[in-house]
């Protein structure tokens, strides 16, 4: 089965961390990837850009709005996620505990229905 | 006239006493929370068509086992027809497998540790798992666990669809949890049965009866987890805990259904099998030398049990006694707790000054404003207790504890009144 581990965090703390805590933490993600690739369960890795950028489309009774910003104004934003093969939920639980964090954040497991994952290997 | 087949007599207790098993074995070999409870209902039906004339087999139990996995290799294999999942094809050869293999007493394995591990998992909602497990491991029907927690039947009907579907969905293992989530795991399992418990024994709304109910359910479940988990002393200490308030229960209400305190209650209508009990299971556990948190509250209750009186209430025990699960829960409710064995202890003078740092933490709660209330009322400040009083009642949602308080109010009232 395979799950996506949504990552959340508090916006603008990537861009406020200094060049070399940057690459720290790129080395541990890094790590969880390569890991995962060696036990066979990487599915993907995704890094959004900052929330700033984003977009928001909204269609209601067949009338489209585009507005600029997310979908919503939290103080956490989805910030990336990954995909990965896991027998159990267990397994799921146990990439999101090993999913290097900037001071605090946090990861939403969800399970995957369907998935179609050609737009990743770009 | 009503005629109790013994037949029917049997299956009305094999269904009580036997429920948690079958469905735990059953999810072991169908992987399925649905079909598990859908083919052990159909046994359950053939156990009535069979027993009254063919008389009771030998392993009732056994018997439903064996019948529920042939209506579920015949369910499976009509499924197949329309979508063959492979594993559903795994199943059923698995099931297939066994189905010369004769279940006996004897090795008829209890999976229920499973069952709780599952129902108990935190990534479902605390209320669906408490319905889960009281469904699963206690056999109680939807109907009764919607009237227990006064709820309409078709929310928890759908609670326990959810719950069901997120287990499938999110592939909630049925395993026993590994040594690094154990600690998470079974606080998880063992805050669920104190739940149940605590929604028995402390909400006086409904139906008393089927409350009780809950209460002896939550029981039941903490003996099984004692059983399965002997190394485990918190498990131990949570049934203690369970016993030791259970057996006050009958004593807490006057004959108007009136809440009664320790200090006002009738000694001599406690439970002493159940206070027996429940100090057997704080020893036991006590043994172990790994305190936890409700080995301190079963140990605290254990105290109040072996005073005779209120007077002879080893008030010092019970202070040391919180200060320890202080340190290993620091929350200012037990602070609170703390300050009330304080008061009587050295005097309500040193408990208000124990409540004093609470205040910013806790003026939002009840119990709170009912403690500041009696230690005040004590010292002889009756203008501020009857304030206290007030504070509390507005806070309270609770019918009889309302009237407790305001019963207390008047008597404070009173007696300020009379000076």
């Amino acid at each position: 089965m395979h799950y996506a581990l949504l990552i959340y965090q508090a916006e603008g703390l990537w861009e406020a961390l200094s060049a070399a805590e940057q690459e720290a933490l790129l080395g541990k993600h890094g790590a969880l990837q390569e890991h995962t690739k060696q036990q066979g369960t990487f599915g993907a890795a995704v890094k959004l850009t900052p929330s700033a950028t984003a977009i928001t489309v909204n269609k209601e009774g067949g009338k489209v709005t585009v507005t600029d910003g997310p979908f919503s104004e939290t103080k956490e934003v989805l910030a990336g996620f990954y995909v990965f093969q896991c027998d159990t939920l267990e397994q799921a639980i146990d990439y999101a505990e090993r999913i290097p964090h900037i001071q605090a954040g946090k990861v939403e497991i969800r399970p995957i229905a369907f998935s179609d994952s050609r737009a990743l290997l770009v | 006239m009503v005629i109790v087949d013994p037949a029917q007599a049997v299956i009305a207790q094999t269904v009580k006493h036997e429920w948690g098993r079958l469905y735990a074995s059953l999810v072991k070999y169908l992987n399925d929370f649905d079909l598990a409870e859908e083919v052990l209902q159909e046994a359950l039906v053939a156990a009535l068509e069979h027993w009254p004339g063919e008389g009771v087999p030998a392993s009732p139990r056994a018997w439903l086992l064996q019948t529920a996995r042939r209506k579920a290799i015949d369910r499976i294999r009509r499924r197949r027809n329309f979508a063959a999942k492979a594993a559903e094809l795994e199943v059923l050869l698995e099931l297939e497998r066994q189905e010369g293999e004769m279940t006996t007493d004897d090795t008829f394995p209890d999976e229920r540790l499973k069952l709780v591990f599952t129902c108990c998992h935190p990534a479902l909602g605390e209320q669906a798992r408490v319905a889960l497990t009281l469904r699963t491991l206690g056999g109680l029907t939807t109907t009764e666990i919607a009237r227990a927690f006064l709820l309409p039947e078709t929310t928890l009907a759908q609670r326990l669809v959810r719950a069901k579907r997120k287990i499938k969905a999110a592939n909630i293992p049925y395993k026993v949890p590994d040594p690094d989530q154990w600690q998470e795991r079974l606080s998880s399992v063992l805050a669920v049965i104190y739940l149940i418990f605590n929604e028995g024994y402390t909400a006086t709304q409904g139906g008393s009866l089927t409350r009780e109910e809950l209460c002896g359910e939550a029981i039941r479940l903490g003996q099984l987890l004692t059983r399965l988990l002997q190394g485990e002393p918190e498990a131990a200490g949570l049934l203690a805990l369970m016993l030791l308030h259970d057996s006050r229960r009958e004593a807490r209400v006057d004959g108007h259904g009136g809440y009664l305190t320790l200090e006002q209650q009738d000694r001599d209508r406690w439970d002493r099998g159940r206070i027996r009990a429940g100090i057997t299971y704080l020893d036991t556990a006590l043994s172990l030398r790994r305190p936890g948190p409700y080995q301190i509250q079963a140990a605290i209750s254990a105290v109040h049990a072996r005073a005779a009186a209120f007077a002879d209430t080893d008030w010092h025990e019970i202070t040391l006694l919180y200060d320890k699960l202080y340190e290993l829960q620091p929350s200012p409710v037990i602070k609170l707790n703390a300050a009330v064995a304080h008061s009587f202890h050295r005097g309500a003078a040193a408990g208000l000054r124990a409540l004093e740092q609470l205040q910013t933490e806790l003026h939002r709660y009840q119990p709170y404003h009912a403690a500041r209330a009696d230690m005040l009322k004590r010292v002889g400040a009756t203008e501020a207790a009857i304030e206290a009083y007030k504070s509390a009642i507005q806070l309270s949602s609770n019918q009889v504890e309302r009237d407790y308080l305001e019963r207390q109010l008047r008597k404070a009232a009173g007696r300020g009144g009379q000076s």
